[in-house]
């Protein structure tokens, strides 16, 4: 699951303006059948993320906003039973859920005249069933569930996700016997940054020192992973020195270039953990 | 002085010892005469003008030996400084060469001296391209030259070039502009150089074609490296060596007594005499025609590489103790070396016998990579921060630290890098950021924290010395890559420790603190640095090192001992790294490169300076420390701080007195004088270095050190106080002599340098000196000794082993502030309680709200505060309870009973001292805070999430975890067709027309559904809600039959039968296993139902089966379902849609209880389906 840059730009390369759905990761599977799927999706939300980004402000421009919301309007008179907003969205090679937010908010300022408050569109978008609108109200929904990089659904499955991998290295920890705090512990200690573990007996993992580990329930691109860097994990070294860092859908390797440094990178949980003696004499 | 000086050449001993109070009586004796030393001291007035004298005098001969060698700074001023009236041997007064007592007094220079100007003597310009820095002061003809005149800097670090013009009126204006001390010593040189020139200038007249070429002065020198051979030094050709002998033991003498003002520098000097290469061509011939001269001073002391050897190897035969104390790789080299091997087979012989006997090892261990401050919960959490955006603040300033500190260490070593250009504007924007006092104050903390962490050990300090080849080899084979490419880096660009006498510098990490004080130029951090900096230097200071007991004869002492040097040496490091930064930023404002202007400026600025109180009073300081015998913990951090000092602040009669202090004590450490009780010889060692280098400091006046010779005799150094000060304790080694002292290596370097053939200071391997310390300084003995109790227990502990002492101190701290986490753990822990059930009484009585949070908080402090009183009595009894358990364990079993009970009691009696202080001053504020936390915790849990309050249930007890995770459930991958969002996913549509699910799938889809549920290993709440939603999602896809079945076309839909067992299923999931809320009144939404519009034929009995179910199994009630069907009802519908719906209505509120309501509804509203309902 270490891939080497090569490796992963391969993978990045056949990822380029691929709608999120279903059908696209199918293929990608069968691209790349060596690769596990969830290393495949993480890398595939990713590359997907950055392309939103880099596209997202040319999608919300005055003049596309109408446009799109033309097209929906058109759309829906046809046929409103139709996949109007879904296929729209791929066509412009948008998220669909984004899409649906951006129709979404235009039909409500028309109908309200003032702009929707965010945490209204959020709740619409949450349950579609409150859009006073029933065939919007099914189109958004059928955004939401299409979309399988963005939307609430999505917000909602990642967080599962990290909560999952965050109970089974706190399983690992106790089967090996390791004494931990955990983040909740340190938040009520005052701490103002907290890694998901913080190992009260530092051990040694190839020779590297840990104090703390963190939970990644993704893959490391360069992007994420500097993010990470800046916003976490560099903060935990400055107040906690070296730890470890288990991105549990692997990473690129060269990434893995800080272990001197007191950042050390794994895909799964170390088996060859050093723990301090203590002599029984 | 030159006179005496001719006496001694002439070999006139008699008359020399008559002239210095016949003090050279053992001229003739062996080396290591003890006497000799005491002979010199015996020069009284005279040494004052005669030991610079002599050295100038030996730097000028050497001159035409070691032009090319790597030049011996020196700091003397000029000859001396004869104060009027105290000359008892005028022979260089102004009045010109007849007033002199001996009137051959060599004015007729030999001609190599003759042209002193261009042809400076040692300490000159370097030679070589590279024009190395020179950080030391030369000897002699800096007085003469215009270079000395107020208006210049004295820039002695780099070695100015002596261009004087020979005939150059030296200006009486601008020496006596600096006053008293110095005026007499120039004036006295300067008249001897007068002479000097007029003689010169008569010989030339005389002779007119110059006798001696000078290829040396203005012609470039021929390089360093590689193109000198070495001649080969034969005792039988040196030419005179009584001569030699004679100066030899004068010199020796000098040194051994302390005369001299840097011990290392003059012996690096007489390494060079020892490795000089040859002799400046054509001169021996020259010279030799003249065997005649009458005047000694006419003929040169060292006519040749012999006479210098010979010279050194006498020198070194009476400085062998000093040499036998170097290290190990030092006294190899001199072992090994042919020329002394040649000169003094006996010597050598000692050598290398210290060789073998030398356990002095400087070791080599890789410097351990630099380690953040910890974060520590008592100090650096929000409690202690004024307010949020503080606290957050510094959070981030922290992290901005941190990442200017990492950037640093990547790049400061790229050539072009510049620390103000790459990082100044982002330091300058952190600091911008505290606003706060308090910020300041933590800022401070960790700058210095991080600062001790990372320099203090001698390796961060980038100190150097020669290494063996074959540690580094063994360090090479170990080490990763990065530190293979570092230090290869390191050996190739040998780090350059800057001679003998190197200027203060801030090597390795000690530059970016440097660095970044510079560009934050913020008062507000240097004046927090600053009381923070002498707050630590004064407790360390203050530290009560062990007093070790030489008589202690258990083993276990031995062990004791040895971390007890370590703890010294920690704490020495440390103490000089803090007073290395606070010197800076103290004399920081006051810095610059050139001292005041004139004699005026300099008086009113000294007037206003005398005003300032010092930034910590050292002087104090340094009595207390020369009292309690401390010196060699003392003195080595004073000359950190005052390496820093500026022009002026020496002048200060604050300065003044710490100088002639420091001075006194100097003299006082005659390394031959060894008696009990005394001061350790590598003690002295360290403390000679330390000082020899600070003397050689350019801002500190040059006369200092030989002006205060009278005041010195006149006092003695009031060191009687205790016997059993660290002074006469061996607390410094090798390994720290060079750590603090780096260039004390530089003579090992140069007789590596012999050795490797290249006579240059660059090339070979660089090595790190780390201590073997522990980082930790260990506990701050508490301040609580007082009244009578304290004093007994001081003298208690007078006799006893200094083990005791720190484990009663030790378990006496830890004991007390684990009483405090005690109280909080108990006492405090059950106050909260109380106060949580108190305030959910409260929220009972009151309603949800509860009222008013600060009210709330107020009413129950009351309440609970009083109970704090209990802390103390609670914390004695902790105290009482713990700390003779841990003295037990900690002292040997051994111990008497009676100071074992004494020791436990004293200990119990601090502990509760220092507990008992704590908590009496802050266990309401704890209760309270503690009180508030749990208050904020209560109220924010009856907020909006109900979720996430209340009992949840467990896994059932033999759960094995073996459920499907909730996020494969929800369907992260959606491509895995298990999962329940892949299904929505499908029924939603748009699908492939292969797409689809069989109804088994479905069934086994519900069942890990449940599993997952049951099993909450792995849930979390928004996961179950999801769950919860998906699900019920679900069942309205059902109730619509708009799930997509896989299989033959015709069978597109989903049996009746099939459909309603998965809502049974569902309905049972809802009932049983979702413990949050399940959001069914979805069901009802328009969205929901408008599923049902959408199929052709509609079905309504499914819908009125959950419904009926639904109430049955009280998961809605009836009015919640009746107001959510009349909401639906107000929708826009088709029209035929609307009324199939109102008849649903009626027949759901008028059947309430039906058994077999599907049947009867479906008939009622559409007759004509009788086939579908038959289906079911």
């Amino acid at each position: 699951m270490i891939l080497t840059k090569a490796q992963y730009d391969e993978i990045a390369q056949c990822l380029v303006s691929v709608p999120p759905t279903r059908q696209s990761l199918r293929k990608l599977k069968q691209r790349f059948p060596s690769q596990s799927q969830a290393t495949l999706l993480s890398i595939f939300s990713q590359e997907y993320q950055k392309h939103i980004k880099r596209t997202h402000a040319k999608h919300h421009t005055l003049e596309a906003i109408e446009s799109y919301y033309q097209r929906y309007l058109n759309g829906v008179v046809k046929n409103g039973a139709a996949p109007v907003l879904l296929e729209l969205a791929n066509e412009v090679n948008y998220a669909p859920s984004l899409m649906a937010r951006i129709i979404l908010e235009r039909f409500l300022q028309e109908q309200e005249e003032t702009p929707p408050s965010k945490s209204v569109i959020n709740s619409m978008l949450r349950d579609p069933s409150q859009i006073p609108d029933g065939v919007l109200a099914n189109q958004v929904y059928q955004c939401i569930v299409n979309d399988c990089c963005y939307g609430p659904l999505v917000d909602c499955i990642k967080h599962a996700i990290g909560h999952e991998h965050e109970v089974l290295l706190r399983d690992l920890l106790l089967e090996k016997n390791l004494s931990f705090l955990d983040e909740d512990q340190l938040r009520a200690k005052g701490y103002d940054k907290t890694p998901d573990f913080i190992l009260q007996v530092p051990v040694a993992v190839e020779g590297h020192i840990i104090h703390w580990i963190e939970s990644k329930a993704s893959f490391g691109d360069e992007c994420s992973h500097h993010a990470y860097l800046h916003d976490q994990f560099w903060s935990y070294w400055n107040r906690f020195g070296p730890g470890l860092v288990i991105y549990w859908y692997g990473f690129i390797q060269e990434l893995d270039c800080n272990r001197e440094r007191g950042i050390l990178l794994k895909a799964c949980f170390p088996t060859d953990i050093v723990t301090l003696c203590h002599s029984t004499a | 002085m030159a006179a005496v000086l001719e006496s001694l050449l002439r070999e006139e001993v008699s008359v020399a010892a008559r002239c210095v109070g016949g003090s050279l009586r053992s001229t003739h004796s062996s080396e290591d005469e003890p006497g000799e030393a005491a002979a010199l001291s015996a020069l009284g007035p005279l040494r004052k003008e005669f030991v610079p004298f002599l050295l100038n005098f030996l730097r000028e001969q050497s001159s035409r030996v070691l032009p090319q060698g790597p030049p011996t700074p020196a700091k003397a001023p000029g000859a001396s400084a004869a104060l009027p009236g105290s000359q008892l041997f005028p022979p260089t007064g102004p009045r010109g060469a007849g007033s002199a007592g001996s009137p051959s007094l060599g004015l007729s220079d030999p001609p190599n001296l003759s042209n002193l100007e261009e042809f400076p003597p040692v300490g000159s310009v370097p030679p070589g391209p590279a024009g190395r820095t020179k950080p030391s002061r030369r000897i002699n003809p800096t007085p003469v030259s215009e270079e000395r005149s107020l208006s210049k800097p004295k820039t002695c670090f780099t070695s100015p070039p002596i261009n004087c013009v020979p005939s150059s009126q030296p200006s009486a204006l601008n020496t006596s502009l600096w006053g008293l001390g110095l005026a007499p010593g120039c004036r006295s040189l300067q008249e001897e150089r007068e002479m000097l020139r007029k003689e010169r200038s008569k010989q030339l007249q005389q002779s007119p074609t110059p006798a001696y070429p000078t290829p040396e002065s203005g012609s470039p020198l021929p390089s360093r490296t590689g193109s000198l051979t070495a001649e080969a030094a034969d005792p039988a050709r040196v030419s005179s060596c009584q001569r030699l002998k004679l100066v030899a033991l004068v010199y020796s003498s000098c040194i051994a007594e302390n005369l001299v003002p840097n011990l290392f520098l003059e012996l690096f000097f007489v390494l060079q005499l020892l490795t000089a290469r040859r002799t400046v061509a054509a001169k021996d011939d020259d010279l030799e025609p003249n065997p005649g001269a009458l005047d000694p001073l006419e003929s040169p002391l060292f006519q040749s590489v012999h006479d210098c050897v010979f010279f050194a190897v006498q020198v070194l035969e009476h400085q062998f103790q000093v040499l036998s104390y170097l290290d190990k790789g030092t006294l190899k080299l001199l072992a090994e070396n042919e020329r002394l091997l040649c000169f003094s087979p006996a010597l050598q012989g000692r050598l290398r016998a210290a060789y073998e006997g030398s356990v002095a090892k400087v070791s080599l261990v890789m410097p351990p990579s630099a380690q953040a401050v910890s974060f520590q919960p008592e100090t650096d959490n929000r409690a202690n921060f004024s307010s949020d955006r503080a606290f957050h603040t510094f959070k981030k300033q922290r992290d901005v630290f941190y990442e200017v500190l990492r950037e640093w260490e990547d790049r400061h070593e790229e050539p072009g890098w510049d620390f103000e250009k790459g990082l100044g504007s982002r330091i300058r924007a952190m600091m911008g950021q505290l606003s706060a006092a308090c910020s300041h104050s933590h800022f401070v903390r960790l700058f210095q924290k991080q600062l001790l962490q990372m320099c203090h050990s001698p390796c961060g300090a980038g100190g150097a010395v020669w290494g063996e080849a074959p540690d580094v080899l063994s360090v090479l084979g170990a080490d990763k890559l990065g530190r293979l490419r570092r230090l290869r880096e390191r050996l190739v660009a040998p780090q350059s420790s800057g001679g003998p006498c190197p200027p203060p510098t801030f090597p390795g990490c000690q530059g970016f603190f440097k660095d970044f004080i510079l560009s934050a130029s913020s008062f507000q951090f240097n004046q927090h640095l600053m009381d923070s900096l002498s707050m630590k230097i004064r407790e360390l200071d203050g530290l009560a090192l062990p007093q070790h007991e030489p008589g202690d004869e258990d083993g276990e002492s031995d062990v004791d001992w040895q971390s007890e040097r370590r703890r010294f040496a920690v704490v020495l490091l440390s103490l000089r790294l803090l007073a290395k930064f606070l010197g800076f930023v103290a004399f920081l404002p006051y810095r610059g490169p050139e001292p005041p202007p004139t004699r005026e400026l300099q008086d009113s600025i000294l007037a206003l300076r005398s005003q300032v109180p010092p930034v910590l009073d050292v002087l104090t300081l340094l009595r207390q420390g020369l009292g309690a015998r401390r010196a060699v913990l003392t003195v080595p951090w004073l000359v950190e701080f005052l390496s820093f000092a500026d022009h002026i602040a020496p002048l200060l009669a604050y300065y003044r007195s710490t100088f002639v202090l420091l001075l006194r004590l100097h003299r006082s450490l005659v390394l031959s004088q060894e008696h009990e009780g005394g001061t350790c010889f590598l003690n002295k060692l360290l403390l000679l270095a330390v000082l020899g280098w600070l003397f050689q400091i350019p801002t500190i006046p040059e006369d200092l050190f030989f002006l205060e010779g009278g005041q010195l005799d006149a006092s003695e150094v009031d060191t009687v106080a205790s016997e059993h000060g660290l002074d006469s304790m061996p607390v410094v080694d090798q390994q720290l002599l060079y750590a603090c002292c780096p260039y004390i290596g530089e003579l090992r370097k140069l007789l590596a340098s012999w050795v490797s053939g290249s006579s240059g200071r660059s090339g070979g391997f660089v090595r790190k000196i780390t201590p073997t310390t522990t980082t930790s300084l260990g506990a701050q003995p508490p301040q609580t000794a007082q009244g009578l109790q304290a004093q007994l227990a001081q003298a208690f502990f007078h006799n006893q082993p200094p083990s005791l002492r720190r484990t009663v101190e030790f378990v006496a701290e830890r004991i007390g502030s684990n009483c405090v986490k005690h109280i909080k753990a108990t006492l405090v822990a059950d106050l909260v309680r109380q106060a949580e059930s108190l305030l959910q009484e409260q929220l009972v009585t009151q309603g949800q709200e509860g009222g008013d949070p600060v009210q709330l908080l107020e009413i129950l402090c009351s309440q609970l505060c009083p109970h704090g009183a209990q802390a103390l009595a609670q914390g004695r009894e902790f105290c009482q309870k713990k700390s003779p358990e841990a003295v037990r364990a900690l002292l040997p079993e051994e111990t008497p009973a009676a100071v074992l009970s004494s020791a436990e009691s004293i200990a119990v009696g601090l502990a509760i001292e220092k507990a008992c202080a704590w908590l009496s001053a802050n266990i309401t504020a704890l209760i309270r805070r503690e009180v508030k936390a749990a208050v904020s915790r209560t109220l924010r849990a009856q907020g909006p999430e109900p979720a996430a309050r209340g009992e949840r249930r467990g896994c059932p007890r033999a759960c094995e975890h073996h459920a499907p995770l909730p996020s494969h459930l929800i369907s992260e991958i959606k491509v895995r067709s298990s999962s329940l969002g892949d299904v929505l996913s499908l029924a939603v549509g748009p699908r492939d027309p292969e797409e689809g699910v069989s109804p088994e799938r479905l069934e086994r889809l519900l069942g890990q559904l449940g599993q997952t549920l049951r099993c909450r290993q792995f849930l979390c709440p928004p996961a179950e809600q999801q769950l919860a939603k998906c699900s019920v999602e679900l069942a309205s896809l059902l109730v619509a039959d708009q799930v997509p079945i896989l299989g033959p076309p015709a069978q597109h839909r989903l049996e009746r039968g099939q459909a309603r067992r998965l809502l049974q299923a569902l309905l049972s999931l809802w009932k049983e296993d979702f413990q949050v809320p399940v959001p069914l009144q979805l069901l009802l939404r328009p969205r929901n139902l408008g599923l049902l519009a959408d199929k052709r034929p509609r079905e309504w009995d499914l819908l009125l089966f959950l419904l009926q179910e639904l109430v049955e199994r009280g998961l809605m009630g009836r009015t919640e379902i009746e107001t959510c069907l009349g909401s639906v009802h107000e929708a826009q519908w088709p029209g035929e849609f609307s009324k199939e719906l109102a008849t649903l209505f009626n027949l759901f509120l008028a059947e309430p209880h039906m058994p077999e309501p599907q049947l009867r509804a479906c008939e009622l509203v559409q007759p004509n389906r009788g086939t579908v309902l038959a289906q079911s």
